[in-house]
């Protein structure tokens, strides 16, 4: 069943076209997370859900009724914000207790569906003192208890932990997990951060410029990607691209000046055909040393610069004057200006029309 | 060989730029100290030390009678009744003024800082616009306007007035406030379920007493210190201390009294200094919020 | 149950009307008042508005009065004086406040504490310290110095510098709080390269923090001309407009002939003169403001 429908939604401001004519089904229970740049118009998507802004076009359902121009109140959503949000005069369980009290809840309830939310958030401890006094963690935790209390079907999650530093971060990544997997609502998570998309998200809609680029699982995003544009965003550092041409004969290759990469074993979307195109290899798809022999493609890079992460190493090389990078593990060791033999399998690579830069 | 530190050493007291720094401060400071010295010391002498004396000098036989006499029996050209009836006026005037004034502004801020409706900015445009504008190109119309709604020479006119005045400097204070506050805050009050005014008394009003404060002392120190809407809008018996103080100081009858009329100086700026001297930093984050973000 | 698309103008109706008293306020006294003003500024009103209108005839007849002359003049001299006065002073007293001194708060509290006081108090404070008989004049004759003169009040040449003295002292707290503020946003960074580049430090002022604060000059010069428009109290409390007619300034002219002389016609005349004004000095700041927001 569909828990949310979006349907032809168009945004603008002024001539600023934000949201283009945007369609979006999303599950019941499903985790969708919105990623793209800044200014790609997904927390513009999530505002739009929400009801905080009017729409110029389009129509949006909530679990089959048309909300289109309805209160945010009267939606069925719980939302969590970046800057928490959190009325700062109020203390922790008059923040909970607020969007109750202004529905009318008895109070006898309002005190049961608090006591639940702040069980499950482990902030019963919390609930007399002010915003002010809580850790940016706990602040969170409040936010997220704001929308827990009001037993709604729908979690909107607008970059949440953007302020939290990195390891808190992840800490409370796993909790939403955590709160997903126990609650079972639809909720929908806005973030710039790959991470977050990749780890939380059970389908991941990347948008660009207003509209959404591909919509799919992770693990399809990652490995499939429709177009160049979601083959950069997704991955750390992002793929490289070699522009040059398909040809087809005896064998499928992609050739550019010097480099000749047979295809053999590529899945191509429809029949290869001859013309433009652009090869896309994820540096971490790289290998080095022994690995080397038994990859179908082989070749030598000039290695420029060595950045030593820790667990891996990220080496700038030269793959015929292209810029190439590569992935390696941490214990490997290079020097700059040195020849290194490197290696890859075209199957898992991404070929891109150098004209639509559409997957084929 | 020690290591010693070479050139002059930084922040010393007595280096010659800053006695010059200090010199001019000093000497501006005592310019600005002179009138307030010479009202005090004026107030408190006999009218034969002013007559005979300096106007510098302090007080050989310090007296209170005129300021006994400046509050309960000088006379404004018609009655003696002293600066009293001018100052329970005042009164009267500004405890209204402010609190309505205020009570309107902070609402025009909220709307237009979270609440834009079509025209809102165009509104707010003029408004601000309107407050350049010389109060003399708008005073008959509006004493028409008072006169047809039947409350011209009364209390509610200078009133009406005084909301009217502010509230394009008191609008932009609150406005320029409530659009500093996070924008999720009032999101989050939205999908709570709270309205128009349950955001605003609930959520905004209680975040934002630093800008009331603010607003009180600007509208206190504003409306007391107004003499041109008190002597055409308030009607002669209404009349606000600054008229009446000048028509006191002013009027040219009789011998003058100056220790009297600096002691009704005295009186009628003492309100406006007192909050100015309690206030402190929230008078100047007043004045410079109203100007420098403008 | 689907929600139609409702109405925008029945849309967040509750702000709305909230939003009526500055509705009003703006359309019928901003707009409506200055319009009605500029209208009957043509007509041939005596004591109360008519509607015979006799086109420039007002005007004619105001420039051709030697008061209203006299008070443009006068308002020209004063305001040029004091703007220019109050600016360089203003800012060299917040310069000299930024250096880090001690005692700040004093010192601000006793520049700025004129500017909490009415213009009624200044006026006549000052009308007492410059009064010829008992005054700064008599205090230094006093002293020896027998023929020493300092009578500006009573001085048809001189008094316009009574009301600057008056004008000055409480104003210029005001400035030098604006320019104390302005410097005070300035990047702390912009001071270490400086230093770092060996610039002096009045060499920064001038060429780096003065044009780093355009939009704090622009907006005081502003707020300081708008005020000098309608500069009328200081006039009424320290010289009434006297000597004669030596110390009239426009706002005092239009409310003595709105009020006093029930010649309204001149009255609206006088006043649709000082809106152009106003309008002849805002325009341009509209527009410098409004262009550096389209540049982002």
């Amino acid at each position: 069943m569909k828990s949310i429908e979006i349907k032809e939604l168009s945004l603008s401001f002024g001539e600023v076209k934000v949201l283009k004519q945007l369609d979006l089904d999303i599950g019941d229970g499903e985790f969708l997370v919105l990623l793209g740049a800044s200014g790609c118009g997904k927390s513009t998507l999530l505002n739009c859900i929400a009801g905080l802004l009017d729409v110029t076009d389009g129509q949006i359902f909530i679990k089959g009724k048309n909300v289109t121009w309805e209160e945010p109140k009267d939606r069925g959503i719980g939302m969590v914000f970046q800057s928490y949000a959190l009325y700062p005069q109020m203390t922790v369980e008059g923040n909970l207790s607020f969007g109750l009290k202004n529905q009318k809840v008895p109070k006898a309830e309002i005190a049961q569906r608090i006591e639940r939310a702040a069980a499950i958030l482990q902030i019963e401890p919390l609930l007399k003192r002010k915003p002010a006094e809580l850790s940016g963690g706990q602040r969170q935790r409040v936010a997220i208890g704001r929308a827990l209390v009001r037993d709604v079907d729908v979690f909107l999650f607008d970059e949440p932990l953007s302020n939290l530093d990195a390891k808190l971060r992840a800490e409370l990544r796993v909790e939403i997990k955590r709160l997903h997997q126990r609650l079972e609502n639809t909720m929908i998570y806005v973030t710039h951060d790959q991470i977050e998309a990749l780890t939380l998200a059970d389908r991941i809609a990347i948008m660009k410029e207003g509209s959404v680029q591909q919509l799919a699982d992770p693990h399809a995003i990652y490995n499939k990607p429709v177009n160049k544009y979601v083959a950069g965003f997704i991955g750390s550092p992002g793929m490289n691209f070699i522009e040059g041409a398909i040809e087809t004969g005896r064998k499928t290759t992609f050739q550019t000046d010097g480099i000749k990469i047979d295809l053999g074993n590529y899945e191509f979307a429809e029949e290869a055909k001859s013309g433009k195109a652009i090869f896309g290899i994820r540096p971490e798809h790289v290998v080095v040393g022994a690995e080397v022999a038994s990859q179908p493609y082989k070749t030598t890079v000039e290695v420029e610069v060595v950045e030593p992460m820790g667990s891996d190493t990220l080496v700038w090389s030269k793959l015929q004057n292209r810029e190439f990078r590569f992935r390696v593990d941490g214990q490997s060791d290079f020097e700059a200006g040195s020849k290194v033999k490197i290696g890859f399998d075209p199957l898992r690579a991404s070929i891109f029309d150098a004209a639509s830069e559409v997957r084929i | 060989m020690a290591i010693e530190p070479r050139g002059t050493r930084p922040g010393r007291m007595l280096d010659p730029t800053r006695i010059m720094i200090y010199g001019v401060l000093i000497v501006a400071a005592v310019y600005y100290l002179l009138p307030l010295y010479v009202m005090i010391v004026t107030s408190m002498k006999g009218m034969p030390e002013i007559r005979l004396g300096n106007i510098f000098s302090p007080p050989v036989e310090v007296t209170f009678e005129p300021w006994v006499k400046a509050w309960d029996t000088a006379c404004t050209g018609l009655y003696c009744e002293g600066l009293k009836v001018g100052f329970w006026n005042s009164v009267q005037i500004l405890i209204p003024s402010v609190i309505i004034s205020i009570m309107v502004a902070s609402v025009n801020g909220y709307a237009l800082a979270n609440w834009r409706f079509r025209g809102s900015e165009v509104f707010f445009t003029i408004l601000i616009f309107g407050s350049f504008i010389p109060y003399q190109v708008m005073l008959y119309p509006l004493v028409i306007l008072t006169r047809e709604l039947g409350i011209f020479g009364s209390l509610y006119a200078v009133i009406l007035i005084h909301t009217i005045f502010g509230m394009p400097i008191l609008t932009l204070l609150f406005r320029n406030y409530f659009a500093s506050l996070p924008q999720e805050l009032f999101k989050a009050g939205r999908v709570d379920g709270a309205g128009f005014w349950g955001i605003f008394l609930k959520i905004m009003v209680p975040m934002s007493l630093p800008i009331f404060v603010v607003a009180v002392i600007l509208q206190v120190t504003g409306i007391w210190n107004d003499f041109l809407f008190g002597v055409i809008f308030a009607g002669t018996k209404n009349f606000p201390m600054t008229v009446q103080l000048n028509n006191i100081v002013n009027s040219t009858q009789g011998v003058k009294e100056y220790n009297v009329n600096m002691a009704a100086t005295i009186l009628t700026g003492a309100v406006p200094l007192l909050i100015y001297f309690l206030s402190g930093k929230y008078f100047v984050r007043g004045i410079a919020a109203g100007a420098v973000k403008g | 149950m689907d929600s139609a698309r409702p109405n925008p103008y029945f849309r967040n109706l509750n702000a709305k009307a909230a939003a009526v008293p500055m509705v009003l306020t703006t359309l019928v006294v901003f707009v409506g008042c200055s319009i009605w003003t500029v209208v009957y500024s043509f007509s041939a009103s005596r004591a109360l508005p008519i509607n015979e209108f006799v086109g420039f005839a007002q005007y004619d007849r105001l420039f051709s009065t030697s008061r209203w002359t006299k008070s443009v003049e006068n308002i020209a001299v004063y305001g040029v004086t004091s703007l220019i006065f109050s600016l360089v002073v203003g800012f060299i007293l917040a310069a000299f406040m930024d250096q880090k001194i001690r005692f700040e708060n004093t010192f601000r509290t006793i520049y700025l504490y004129p500017f909490a006081l009415s213009f009624i108090v200044t006026g006549l404070v000052w009308q007492w310290i410059l009064n010829p008989t008992f005054g700064l004049q008599q205090v230094v004759r006093d002293l020896g110095w027998e023929s020493f003169t300092f009578d500006l009040i009573s001085g048809r040449d001189t008094v316009i510098y009574a009301l600057l003295i008056a004008g000055i002292w409480q104003g210029t707290g005001f400035v030098m709080a604006l320019m104390l503020a302005g410097l005070r946003g300035i990047d702390e960074d912009i001071w270490k390269a400086s230093r770092v580049d060996g610039i002096p430090v009045w060499k920064t002022y001038l060429f780096v923090v003065i044009p780093m604060m355009r939009g704090v000059f622009i907006t005081t010069l502003v707020i300081i001309a708008s005020g000098i428009v309608r500069l009328y109290d200081l006039v009424v409390a320290l010289t009434n407009g006297g000597p004669g007619i030596a110390s009239e300034v426009p706002a005092k002219y239009v409310y003595d002939f709105m009020f006093a002389r029930g010649n309204v016609g001149q009255a609206l005349a006088a006043s649709t003169v000082m809106l152009t004004t106003v309008l002849i000095i805002l325009i341009p700041w509209v527009y410098l403001e409004y262009g550096k927001k389209k540049q982002g």
